[in-house]
């Protein structure tokens, strides 16, 4: 009988502990974080508890608590709190987070694209000629395909190849579908599969700080990208 | 004896998922091509068999299900996956106010949290192609789109207001065995972010003015749809982190059958 026993113990133990991925992944304690009342500071946040170098008021902490990852908090709304794994061109395996610190400028791509795909490309490359030289190592420029199937690491960085964007600012990623489609949500980008080769999608351009937070997005192809370059600056460090 | 029960046990769970290859709660839907009101350059599109839940997920399975994960509480989800008013029908983390009744649909849910819950029970969102597939059916028949009626019924239970305070099971289930697709609340699809292709819902490209006018429908393929119609819109107005009164969601799963 004492078979059955451990028999069950051992379904038991392996169905309890048959539960959601992500959620081990996005361990994180929680912190309070301060911040000043009249915001003199702008969205700038403490740690502790204190007053205002500005106006002298009491810091108040901030009503809902951010997640902290291992290496310092980002913002509940950085697009570092999302945890799904991407392949780099170069074959390494990151998420997004791992860019954390430098200013994103991303867009969705898919490298069979022969429309509008290489106009995304090309407005993505006038952007980075209008960024000077000592910025360009704190910004990166990312290229998300939303044909994972068929952009694998090597497809991706022929493609980098062959568009000139094979420099150390450019970085192109293949995630998983799930993956891509959360990330289109968090972009609101749109697009669907219309045929084995052919995807409609979005073309739009997006920024994030360093910190992983929406700043400015560009829709529409080829359009004046003077307020996105705008925006690049403003928001990286030299 | 030891060993007789130690064989018959493991014949037993051997041979149980052969004997329930219909997983709890949900039913099995025979895939087929059809053509739904929007697809790809074809029109056709293809299915596979899949199993999806008989009822949509409920207040009572959400409970659960933050209890289970905390992180999808409503103090503690962030803002990146949930809009403000995520469970805004809830009195606290872990209670429904004592207006809402367990068995209704939950609703106020994001399409990352709709998601996710999927996941966390092996399951996955359907794709508007599988739900619209399976939604096309009715009582008695799997596509019941050319029927006045089916079209009549829908349309009447859309106009009826704040369906989502009903319970589910309370209208007959269609031909798959599938209960409440119509007529309590919408639903989320895995890809609902895919049908109004070029361009950003909000503005510009042909195809967002050729949906929303009234020569619109020339472009779709069933004029009569009216309902699959006001889905398609209303999918094309969402986005991810939305939550809504009248939108909640239920979890399908590729068929495990092997023929």
């Amino acid at each position: 009988m004492n078979y059955i026993k451990y028999i069950l113990l051992t379904f038991i133990t392996v169905f309890t502990f048959q539960s959601c991925n992500s959620e081990k992944k996005s361990k994180g304690d929680t912190v309070e974080v301060y911040q000043c009342p009249m915001q003199c500071e702008g969205e700038k946040t403490y740690t502790e508890p204190g007053s205002c170098p500005v106006c002298n008021m009491d810091l108040k902490a901030v009503e809902k608590t951010s997640k902290v990852e291992n290496d310092g908090a980002i913002s509940e709304e950085s697009i570092f709190n999302l945890t799904s794994l991407w392949h780099t061109q170069n074959d390494k395996t990151i998420q997004l987070k791992d860019l954390k610190g430098k200013t994103l400028v991303m867009v969705m791509i898919y490298t069979s694209c022969k429309a509008a795909c290489p106009r995304l490309a090309a407005d993505m490359r006038h952007i980075e000629a209008q960024i000077p030289d000592e910025k360009i190592k704190n910004i990166q420029f990312v290229l998300v395909s939303i044909d994972p199937k068929v952009d694998t690491p090597e497809k991706l960085k022929a493609f980098a190849k062959e568009n000139a964007m094979d420099g150390e600012q450019w970085t192109f990623l293949q995630g998983t579908e799930s993956g891509v489609r959360e990330f289109a949500n968090v972009l609101s980008v749109k697009y669907k599969e219309i045929s084995p080769i052919d995807f409609s999608h979005s073309n739009i351009i997006s920024v994030f700080n360093p910190q992983g937070e929406l700043v400015h997005q560009q829709e529409g192809l080829g359009v004046n990208n003077e307020t996105t370059v705008h925006t690049i600056l403003d928001v990286t460090k030299t | 004896m030891k060993t007789h029960a130690f064989k018959l046990l493991v014949a037993f769970l051997v041979l149980q998922p052969l004997l329930f290859a219909q997983s709890k709660g949900m039913v099995s839907i025979k895939g087929s091509r059809y053509i739904p009101l929007y697809g790809r350059d074809s029109t056709v599109v293809e299915v596979s068999d899949f199993e999806m839940d008989a009822y949509p997920v409920t207040n009572k399975d959400y409970v659960d299900f933050v209890k289970k994960y905390p992180k999808w509480r409503k103090s503690k989800v962030i803002k990146l996956f949930a809009d403000n008013s995520y469970l805004s029908n809830w009195k606290n983390d872990l209670e429904l106010k004592d207006s809402e009744k367990p068995n209704s649909p939950v609703t106020y849910v994001s399409w990352f949290a709709a998601k996710e819950y999927c996941e966390c029970q092996g399951k996955r969102l359907p794709t508007v192609d599988e739900w619209e597939y399976a939604a096309m059916a009715d009582e008695t028949t799997k596509d019941a789109r050319i029927k006045p009626s089916y079209n009549a019924q829908i349309l009447s239970w859309y106009e009826a207001p704040r369906s989502n305070e009903n319970t589910i099971g309370n209208h007959p289930k269609n031909v798959w065995g599938v209960y409440d697709l119509h007529g309590l609340v919408w639903e989320w699809t895995q890809d609902f972010n895919s049908v109004l292709i070029t361009g950003e819902s909000r503005k510009d490209s042909d195809k967002d003015s050729k949906l929303f006018c009234g020569s619109a429908s020339l472009n779709a393929t069933n004029l009569m749809n009216y309902a699959a119609f006001m889905r398609y819109a209303i999918r094309g107005s969402l986005k991810a982190k939305y939550s809504m009164k009248n939108l909640g969601f239920r979890c399908v799963k590729d068929s495990k059958l092997v023929k």
